[in-house]
């Protein structure tokens, strides 16, 4: 297969980026990791004039926290560097738990977490992720960086809300407020295909009780889903396991699955319920250990 | 004989053109190529480099892997203007002129391979795999070759070539310390 003709260009600063944008008035594709775009572009679902190829742009592969416990991860940061990064290992649990189930090994190497989260495919794992640690996508266009959160940031399926000159440069992942614990789950048929559901799970305990949740759905609605009421659920007191089967619950009740030949809708509320539940509960054991 | 992939013109007449120069097994090659050549089309028609085989062509099965500054991509997946300036390495890297690479002697040795097709990525992920961990577990070779399918259905054959040849790696790296 092949994709259509494009004009291809590969700046190597940001604002030459945003400058080819520009001039490509809505008709340029940014080119990240690729590993949607160009399966994309093969199937001609995507027909874009100019094709930016941001990969020359140095120090954008890079994942940090800040002194104040802020994480920031770079447009080019590939899926691989979070699934081998340590700092993630040791302090942010729900994308460690993550990278390693995004696609498959060998699109990890290649494929971004921002770009990921900008395609806004509902199966994509990042944006449950980003949605459940209230993350913030950093767009930057001719008239400088605005922050956008991700709950605002995805409008439907593949679509987002950046301007058409705007390049997404990093993504932002707000400090903790007490200890971060978290995990996703994903179930999938085998390696690389899409979820069947998956749900991210981010909590935050200070002095034995949770000061801030976030749960959030993939593949059970037409769009990553924010389970809020299941995550308002748990906060203000310990996790509990009557806490954490009532947040299952709710979880499940947020989704909106289809039956598909991935499963009956029934089937994947119950592994939402299930899912939901299972996360809460590991994280209220290694709370305990840790306490 | 022509394939279907033989049609693939890599330097069209009349359109616009990029050199690329990129270096594939240690040897630096270029090519004029449309921007939409895929990088796997440039190493099968430009540099008549066909073990580097193209298998879904939907970035599912991992036929295509080949080393890409030392890590695994799938090369059906990148535009071959994206090579540019960097180091790709084939199937056809692996042997030298009197030697198979380890990885490829113990495909031979455990019967890694029936139809063959899915084998020059598989051998390429092993490699990857081996270069970053030389002794790994059944799991985590089982694990790293996860992004290749098998039609054929023979991962038993494939990891245990893949176990063979870290066992051979690493036995010559013990002679070596000797």
């Amino acid at each position: 297969m092949y994709p259509s003709r494009f004009r291809y260009e590969s700046p190597t600063t940001v604002e030459e980026a945003i400058a080819l944008l520009e001039e490509g008035k809505g008709e340029a594709k940014i080119l990240a990791g690729g590993q949607s775009l160009v399966p994309m572009l093969k199937l001609r679902f995507a027909n874009p004039e100019m094709l930016i190829d941001i990969n020359n742009i140095p120090d954008l592969d890079f994942h940090r926290f800040e002194p104040d416990d802020t994480l920031r991860i770079g447009a080019l940061c590939r899926h691989e560097h979070l699934e081998k990064s340590d700092v993630i290992r040791d302090r942010q649990p729900t994308i460690a738990a993550a990278a390693p189930l995004v696609a498959d090994p060998i699109v990890r190497t290649r494929g971004t977490f921002v770009g990921s989260v900008c395609h806004g495919d509902p199966q994509g794992d990042w944006a449950a992720c980003m949605m459940a640690l209230d993350g913030v996508i950093v767009a930057q266009g001719p008239g400088g960086r605005r922050q956008i959160p991700v709950r605002e940031f995805v409008t439907g399926p593949f679509q987002n809300v950046l301007a058409y000159n705007e390049l997404a440069v990093e993504a932002v992942i707000p400090a903790p407020r007490g200890v971060p614990y978290g995990g996703y789950l994903k179930l999938e048929r085998r390696v690389g295909d899409f979820a069947t559901a998956a749900v991210a799970v981010a909590v935050e305990i200070s002095g034995g009780s949770v000061t801030r949740a976030g749960i959030a759905l993939t593949g059970v609605g037409g769009a990553t889903l924010d389970a809020a009421e299941a995550a308002a659920s748990l906060v203000g007191a310990p996790l509990s396991a009557e806490g954490n089967e009532r947040a299952g619950e709710l979880a499940a009740a947020a989704s909106s699955p289809r039956t598909d030949h991935r499963g009956s809708a029934s089937y994947k509320r119950h592994v939402i319920s299930t899912f939901t539940k299972r996360i809460l509960n590991g994280i209220a054991e290694s709370e305990e250990r840790a306490a | 004989m022509t394939s279907l992939y033989d049609e693939v013109t890599v330097t069209p007449v009349g359109v616009p053109v990029r050199r690329v120069t990129l270096t594939v097994n240690g040897e630096r090659r270029s090519a004029d190529v449309e921007p939409r050549l895929l990088l796997a089309h440039l190493l099968r028609q430009a540099f008549k480099l066909t073990g580097t085989h193209i298998g879904c062509d939907t970035t599912n099965c991992g036929a295509c892997t080949v080393l890409f500054d030392g890590r695994p991509i799938k090369s059906c997946t990148m535009l071959a203007v994206q090579a540019d300036g960097h180091e790709v390495e084939t199937v056809e890297g692996l042997a030298t002129a009197s030697e198979l690479h380890p990885v490829q002697e113990g495909f031979k040795e455990e019967h890694g391979l029936q139809c063959g097709y899915c084998t020059p990525g598989m051998m390429m992920t092993a490699k990857a795999l081996l270069e970053e961990n030389p002794n790994p577990s059944e799991d985590e070779i089982r694990w790293a070759l996860s992004g290749n399918l098998c039609r054929c259905t023979g991962y038993q054959n494939i990891v245990k070539a893949v176990l063979w040849a870290a066992d051979r790696m690493g036995a010559s790296t013990d002679d070596e310390t000797d």
